[in-house]
């Protein structure tokens, strides 16, 4: 047990001395009182560690406010369920917002968009790429809506270009020839991983702590106080308790479920964004649909590629969402009625998240998901009808927003902890950390031809990521946690983002991953099911054409060759049958008689 | 573009150059026909060389099937609509050993479990894949699973997707007695290619120099495994060398796709195929057909332009499916390419493919497909027959899932046989 948290908590920056001052693994003990959310008989029994702050939920929120409160001088653990972005952090499109798209719905949000655009550009300029955005109408859009545009705007503090139609096809060829207005806004785009990875890094190189794949599992609330936080290990099933003086809730959409734990109630709307994302790089610019908020108005540049997006569609619950057939097709409608070549190009990947959205008292039900406020919500639940002094919500907002929500967020923990020391984020540079460089795209490849290396094979050849890279991630990886798994390193580089899915890497990446003694026995075999299988969530939407041959071809060597479907147990109840199995012939047949 | 009047018409046409077109052309060479075919030829380089016949039934309870023929059997009791329900097991029969047969006689023969059962093969996934007929290259590796024999497992620096440690360790509760050793292999460095690896021990050298390098790792290990990589022509010499050299069993292991087990096959198939009689117009397909008075067929063939034009009693379309090109999907629905012959599909493309990979059901796309009546002739969905001349066979056909099912070999070659059958019935 010692041992495994040492590897928990291992950092270069810290002496082996203040791990074991600062886990304190003091004792085993039985407890006696109430632990709500852990159904056992037997109560809690294992170790704990402390901090000051505990922060549930490992996506920009949760790293960025890690990062802001170790630059007061505290210290964080962070714990996440899943990885670094796995929820709406990591599924949207990644655009540092002008704050135009909100003038007409929310204004207040609008504003902080765009106040929050300007800042990050000067604060983490390597994750961001300032390419400048469109608003677009086509002929047929609401006249009066693009006639109010601008002075909308510059009541929000965005003042819009108009651009002649001419000209805005010339600086965007791919645009449609009925164009029939423009505007040129400050938008830009955002490497949502890289901002997490960073932040985090920066927080660790402080002394804070991220717990990967830790579930939060129960709250022990006593006199109005969390006393414990239990958390259960997801790679070992161990559970351990946290004891933390101020605890955050920034689970994003995981809200209502955390303060659920400690008996309290958020009413949480739930609303599905997809996204889908182009082989080409269709535009230099964002290019937004000049008209109200809808499905499909948004094209995002990201490196070499185009991100199309975006959809609004409630679900019930935020778990086991995918994108879904109606969407992809939606979208690529919608977007090719700005730039036409997105009716015929190949697609890599779609895929979805979830945005939080508040549901207390607003009277969305019902409505259009896309006039609830974007704004994010800040809940001291000191105040709470419900009262619990050490327990704060952070919740809803942008990715745009991320900084100012951590920023508030860390402003009331540190009241509470009668803290003065005052926010540096909105001044000081993010650094540029060497762990998360590998998602940008095309890094990988110019380091590989620069080092020329006949040794240093390439692992996934689509993205050009080869052995030392993941060689490298590994041991960033093993930094944070006990083993480096194909997942992990998907999400941290471009390996089987390519057209080829992850047919032959992911094989290839298991293989290495045993030589160098990072899988044993048959864990591989699981971990290349979840690898395709988080890949094919991807993909499976998207198959028609060229895709779909290479869909063939990965079944016919994962299932065909490997047998992988054979003893796969479905973990999230998705075996039961979910589509429609009614078949019917082509119509188009007939001119070969 | 005018044919002249005086080209020969041959008898059959086959379009496609996969495992069901190789099939097809042989069993149409051995029935007399005159024959041309035309395909890339890279297909078959996607085969894993494996003879798969009938592996799992029933598909939705992932069942593994030790003995094909009684599958086969209940198969075509519970799936009348599948391409093997067409046939008798008889001549599912007959296929297989004339297949099988005429690799023997081209040097490369292929070995049977003695009871006509499947055999287990190991994959580099360190998974077990049932399977019908391996290679010879392989049959001392099922042997010594079944036995549990002590083996040693050869992988090479530079050769990625292949690990003897993966293979082993993911299999040690299965065959505990398995030993690794990494190699360099000789005189290759860098990245490793196993087509390259497998023409290279066609030299009696690099045997020599492979041999020794392996030979201080042997110990108490019964037999040796190395990747597919024993030779590409000469694979009897390989192995027998290599034997001898190292004083125990050599078995080789698949590995990733596309592998030399496909790659041999290719190679004999275009060395034997023309002896027998067989045109094959090489890297090039069928752009289009023209259909001509009295069922017959008019072909373009060539790459984007037209090169030649042939004519033909009838056709076998063993064109494959998504990867082959034999069909092809858009958003809106599937279509075969050449015939535009109708497609039995899932009514709305939400219903092509499960949200898990692994769905235990298999993707409905993967039944999807051309039907055919017994003769294996292209059939609308009220049965009627749309070219007297024209036949489908292989992996297009509709109400099968070769992938999950594991009979792709033996869909391919069953069918072959049975469409050339008939095609010689029409032609005759």
């Amino acid at each position: 047990m010692i041992l495994f948290f040492l590897n928990i908590c291992y950092s270069p920056k810290i002496s082996a001395y203040s791990v074991a001052k600062k886990i304190s693994i003091i004792r085993k003990y039985v407890s006696q009182v109430k632990i709500m959310g852990v159904h056992t008989k037997s109560l809690f029994q294992g170790d704990f560690m402390q901090t000051q702050v505990l922060i549930i939920g490992g996506g920009v929120t949760g790293t960025g406010l890690a990062r802001d409160l170790a630059l007061r001088g505290l210290d964080c653990v962070v714990v996440e369920k899943q990885d670094v972005n796995a929820g709406a952090s990591g599924g949207n499109h990644g655009l540092l917002h002008s704050g135009a798209r909100y003038i007409a719905s929310d204004p207040a949000a609008a504003l902080e968009c765009q106040a929050e655009n300007r800042l990050l550009k000067k604060l983490a300029p390597h994750c961001i790429e300032q390419t400048g955005g469109l608003f677009v109408a086509i002929a047929g859009d609401d006249e009066k809506y693009i006639a109010d545009f601008p002075d909308l705007c510059s009541k929000a503090g965005i003042e819009p270009q108009a651009v002649d139609v001419q000209d805005a096809r010339e600086m965007e060829p791919g645009l449609a020839d009925n164009i029939i207005a423009a505007y040129a806004v400050q938008d830009a785009t955002i490497d949502p991983f890289k901002l997490s990875l960073d932040n985090m890094a920066c927080a660790q190189q402080m002394g804070s702590r991220l717990l990967r794949y830790c579930r939060v599992a129960g709250m022990e609330v006593q006199n109005g106080r969390i006393n414990r936080v239990i958390v259960q290990d997801g790679l070992t099933g161990k559970s351990f308790s946290i004891q933390a003086k101020v605890v955050v809730n920034a689970s994003g959409a995981w809200v209502g479920q955390i303060a659920a734990l400690a008996g309290i109630k958020i009413e949480m709307l739930y609303s599905k964004g997809s996204l889908l994302v182009a082989q080409n790089r269709v535009s230099q610019r964002v290019i937004n649909r000049l008209r109200p908020a809808q499905d499909g108005d948004i094209i995002v540049p990201g490196g070499t590629v185009s991100i199309l997006g975006t959809t609004s569609e409630r679900v019930a619950c935020p778990d086991k969402i995918y994108p879904e057939v109606h969407e992809v097709d939606l979208i690529i409608d919608e977007a090719a009625a700005m730039m036409p070549v997105l009716a015929s190009t190949r697609y890599i990947r779609a895929y979805c998240g979830v945005r939080p959205l508040m549901g207390i008292g607003s009277g969305a039900a019902g409505k259009d998901d896309r006039s609830v406020s974007r704004g994010f919500t800040l809940i001291d639940h000191a105040k709470s009808p419900h009262r619990v002094e050490n327990f704060v919500t952070i919740t809803g907002g942008k990715l745009t927003t991320f900084r100012l929500m951590a920023e508030k967020t860390a402003n009331l923990v540190c009241r509470r902890l009668a803290i003065t020391a005052a926010g540096q984020t909105r001044t000081k540079l993010l650094p540029n950390t060497v762990d998360a460089r590998w998602t940008e795209p095309g890094l990988a490849p110019n380091m590989w031809i620069r080092k020329n290396d006949p040794n240093d094979i390439l692992l996934c050849e689509c993205e050009m990521v080869s052995q030392s890279v993941v060689e490298e991630l590994v041991n960033s990886i093993k930094k944070l946690n006990a083993r480096p798994g194909l997942k992990d390193i998907g999400l941290r580089s471009r390996i089987g983002k390519g057209p080829c899915q992850g047919t032959f890497c992911s094989q290839r990446l298991a293989a290495y991953l045993y030589d160098r003694k990072h899988l044993d026995n048959h864990q591989g075999i699981e971990e290349l099911r979840e690898f395709l299988r988080e890949r094919w969530r991807g993909q499976q939407p998207l198959l028609w054409d060229t895709p779909l041959a290479q869909a063939e071809l990965l079944e016919a060597m994962h299932c065909g060759l490997f047998g992988l479907e054979l003893g796969a147990n479905c973990t999230n109840g998705c075996n039961t049958s979910n589509i429609d199995q009614k078949f019917t012939l082509s119509r188009r047949h007939g001119n070969s008689k | 573009m005018a044919t002249p009047s005086n080209v020969k018409k041959h008898d059959v046409m086959i379009i496609g150059t996969g495992m069901t077109g190789m099939a097809a052309a042989l069993f149409a060479a051995q029935q007399r026909l005159d024959t041309v075919q035309a395909g890339i030829t890279g297909e078959i380089n996607f085969a894993s060389g494996l003879l798969d016949l009938f592996g799992v039934h029933p598909v939705s309870r992932g069942c593994v099937l030790t003995d094909p023929w009684r599958g086969l059997a209940k198969l075509i009791q519970d799936e009348p609509l599948h391409p093997y329900a067409k046939l008798e097991i008889n001549t599912i029969r007959m296929a297989m050993r004339r297949f099988v047969d005429f690799l023997a006689k081209a040097d490369y023969p292929y070995s049977f479990h003695p009871d006509e059962k499947n055999l287990n093969v190991i994959t580099p996934a360190g998974t077990i894949k049932p399977t019908y007929g391996v290679p010879h290259t392989m049959q001392k590796g099922a042997q010594a699973l079944a036995l549990k024999q002590s083996c040693l497992l050869v992988d090479f620096k530079g050769l990625k997707g292949y690990s003897a440690r993966q293979i082993a360790l993911a299999l040690a509760h299965r065959w505990p007695n398995l030993k690794t050793v990494r190699l360099e292999f000789p005189d290759l460095s860098g990245e490793l290619y196993t087509e390259r690896m497998a023409r290279s021990l066609e030299e009696p050298q690099a045997r020599k120099k492979l041999a020794q390098a392996v030979l201080p790792h042997i110990e108490n290990a019964s037999a040796v495994g190395f990747p597919s990589i024993l030779g590409v022509y000469r694979t009897k010499d390989v192995l027998q060398d290599l034997e001898r050299l190292l004083g125990v069993n050599v078995f080789e292991i698949p590995t990733m796709l596309p592998t030399v087990t496909g790659l041999r096959l290719r190679e004999i198939f275009e060395q034997h195929l023309p002896a027998m009689g067989v045109q094959i117009n090489f890297q090039q397909r069928v752009l289009a057909c023209d259909h001509l008075p009295g069922g017959h067929f008019r072909l373009h063939i060539g790459n984007e332009k037209v090169n030649c034009h042939v004519l033909a009693k009838a056709v076998i379309l063993a064109s494959g499916r998504f990867l082959g090109k034999g069909l092809r999907a858009d958003r809106n629905g599937i279509h075969e390419t050449l015939f535009n012959l109708p497609v039995h599909q899932p009514s709305q493309r939400s219903g092509w493919h499960h949200k898990d990979l692994f769905h235990q059901a298999g993707h409905p796309i993967n039944r999807s497909g051309v039907q055919v009546d017994k003769y294996f002739r292209p059939a609308n969905c009220q049965g009627r027959v749309l070219h007297e001349h024209l036949f489908a066979a292989g992996s297009i056909l509709a109400h099968q899932d070769w992938i999950r099912q594991k009979c792709g070999s033996g869909l391919a070659i069953a069918t072959a046989y049975a469409a050339v059958k008939a095609c010689k019935n029409l032609v005759d």
